[in-house]
């Protein structure tokens, strides 16, 4: 298992993984499998699969410590690419399917609706992270100034959860949103817990 | 016989020719209700409905059937596209079930609606319980083509069956004192899997001022395509309110009050900044969270296609805005 990890094939499996979703959204849409309101199960699907694909980048580095699976960090980049390709789809079925992509009016929603504004917020940031993605841009930025700047996907996180809440709120409906808060809690507390008993050691 | 002599006798027309009784009286109705109509809208009204009784109003054929004759109230006939039966028999609010849109069709199977009934009280002469077979029997069934705005930016166009809920009120006689109409909604969490959860205070309550109440497009609605209500949209009995949002208009009703105050309503008891006692569909005023000027119709517009624009009072402009005149509809939202 650990030996296939570091083949080659396996990012290209795991892109193809990663894809899925939302070939199985867009499909939906084609062969009419979304229900009455296509529109809104396209903007909510990518809303949730973004959520997912969150959680997912955010378990690697646990994971790969907790297992002592060096191999895992093969696919950051990949998995965190994902996260801003459902970001970018859920933005753009909102621009497209909710505010038929004028500008204007989707400029005015961003600054009235707190929910939408802190949406676009985590997605600039990701679109930061996702440009900055590159080893070009590793070595330009120095490692520690990248590390930094790349933390900011903790930000994303709190953000995105927030969205969810907010968008959650009118129907006082928060089971799913806790669900997601527990997960992305643990994985960002695990990392608090690490670098503390990492400094403790020193 | 384009010589005719008195030996012919009476000449009789074919009986092709004969008007069948049926056709007459049909066209009767229609001068008759030229004449008490607004003569222009309804006739295009009329008109389409005719065309509509083999087309999309045809019944689904899944329920118990229940007819209602044209309805020759004002504007209770839209001629917009009928949104198909499995849209609006699968696509509900109607929390009790479930919060999901799809929930009240995969859950409501359990609701007991035989036997039911609805009690009156309140401010009026004739308080008491009223079995769902007295109410059908009150009035004759009328087929109301209606507009359904959602508060969350979605819209269908429905057929439902019912008599006004004036025909009610008039029955039970409300004292003078009685200003509000309370309705409420069964809550039992036997049946009802999500009564007991934390989204709203059960029972579902709901409430109108007694002159929208009685404003003969107030629909007191038993079915839907022709056939009796199915139980996720609100079996066996509901209200439907065409100018308000939809979560006016409350489900499998069991009590309906009259009151001296206004009465608390389930939305607006959870969130009063976001839900006001009015309702009203307005375009020109905003949910706290999102815009009201467009909608999507279900079923419709296209998937890329943009939003239609939300009309005044849900287009009912013409029929309601007199009951809110001089009123500030932003704060009165």
């Amino acid at each position: 298992m650990r030996a296939w990890l570091l083949r080659p094939q396996a990012k290209a499996v795991l892109a193809l993984l990663c894809a899925l979703p939302a070939l199985w959204l867009l499909t939906g849409a084609f062969q009419d499998r979304l229900g009455p309101n296509p529109a809104e199960a396209l903007i909510r699907g990518t809303g949730d699969w973004t959520l997912r694909a969150l959680c997912l980048v955010l378990a690697v580095t646990p994971l790969r410590v907790i297992t002592g699976t060096p191999a895992l960090a093969r696919f950051r980049r990949l998995l965190g690419l994902n996260v801003f390709a459902y970001a970018t789809l859920h933005l753009l079925c909102y621009a497209w399917l909710d505010m038929g992509l004028e500008l204007s009016d989707i400029a005015k929603d961003i600054a009235k609706r707190p929910f939408i504004l802190v949406g676009f917020a985590a997605t600039v940031l990701l679109l930061l992270l996702a440009a900055t993605s590159f080893q070009r841009a590793q070595r330009w930025l120095g490692a520690k100034r990248w590390q930094a700047l790349h933390r900011a996907v903790y930000a994303v996180a709190v953000l995105a959860i927030l969205h969810f809440y907010w968008m959650r709120a009118g129907k006082q409906d928060f089971a799913e949103v806790a669900v997601y808060a527990a997960v992305l809690g643990l994985l960002l507390g695990w990392r608090v817990w690490h670098a503390r008993l990492k400094q403790a050691r020193r | 016989m384009f010589f005719r002599s008195s030996d012919d006798g009476f000449v009789h027309p074919h009986a092709s020719e004969i008007t069948p009784q049926r056709v007459y009286q049909q066209r009767r109705a229609f001068m008759q209700h030229l004449a008490t109509g607004a003569a222009g809208a309804s006739l295009a009204a009329w008109a389409s409905r005719e065309a509509m009784a083999q087309g999309a109003t045809a019944r689904p054929g899944k329920l118990a059937p229940l007819p209602g004759k044209v309805s020759s109230v004002s504007g209770a006939s839209v001629m917009e596209k009928i949104t198909a039966y499995q849209d609006a028999s699968t696509y509900n609010n109607y929390y009790e079930f479930g919060t999901d849109k799809a929930d009240p069709a995969r859950n409501a199977h359990t609701l007991k609606i035989d036997p039911w009934a609805i009690d009156i009280e309140g401010l009026v002469k004739k308080p008491g319980r009223w079995d769902l077979a007295d109410l059908l029997k009150l009035s004759p069934m009328e087929e109301r083509i209606y507009r359904m705005r959602c508060v969350e930016g979605w819209s269908m166009v429905v057929p439902w069956v019912g008599y006004s809920l004036a025909e009610l009120i008039r029955k039970v006689e409300p004292l003078g004192s009685a200003k509000y109409v309370s309705f409420q909604t069964l809550a039992d969490p036997k049946t009802m899997p999500f009564v007991g959860s934390r989204v709203l205070d059960w029972p579902y309550e709901e409430g109108l001022r007694l002159d929208e109440a009685m404003h003969p497009l107030t629909l007191l609605c038993f079915g839907m395509y022709g056939e009796v209500l199915p139980k996720q949209n609100g079996a066996p009995v509901r209200l439907v309110v065409p100018w308000k949002y939809g979560f006016k208009n409350a489900k499998s009703l069991v009590k309906i009050r009259f009151t001296e105050q206004q009465p608390a309503t389930a939305w607006n008891k959870a969130a009063a900044n976001e839900y006001g006692f009015y309702s009203n569909v307005n375009p020109n005023v905003d949910h706290p969270r999102w815009s009201q000027a467009t909608e999507r119709r279900l079923g419709e517009d296209g998937l890329l296609s943009k939003k239609r624009k939300t009309l005044m009072f849900n287009g009912y402009e013409a029929q309601v805005a007199s009951l809110y005149a001089g009123m500030d509809l932003r704060k009165n939202f």
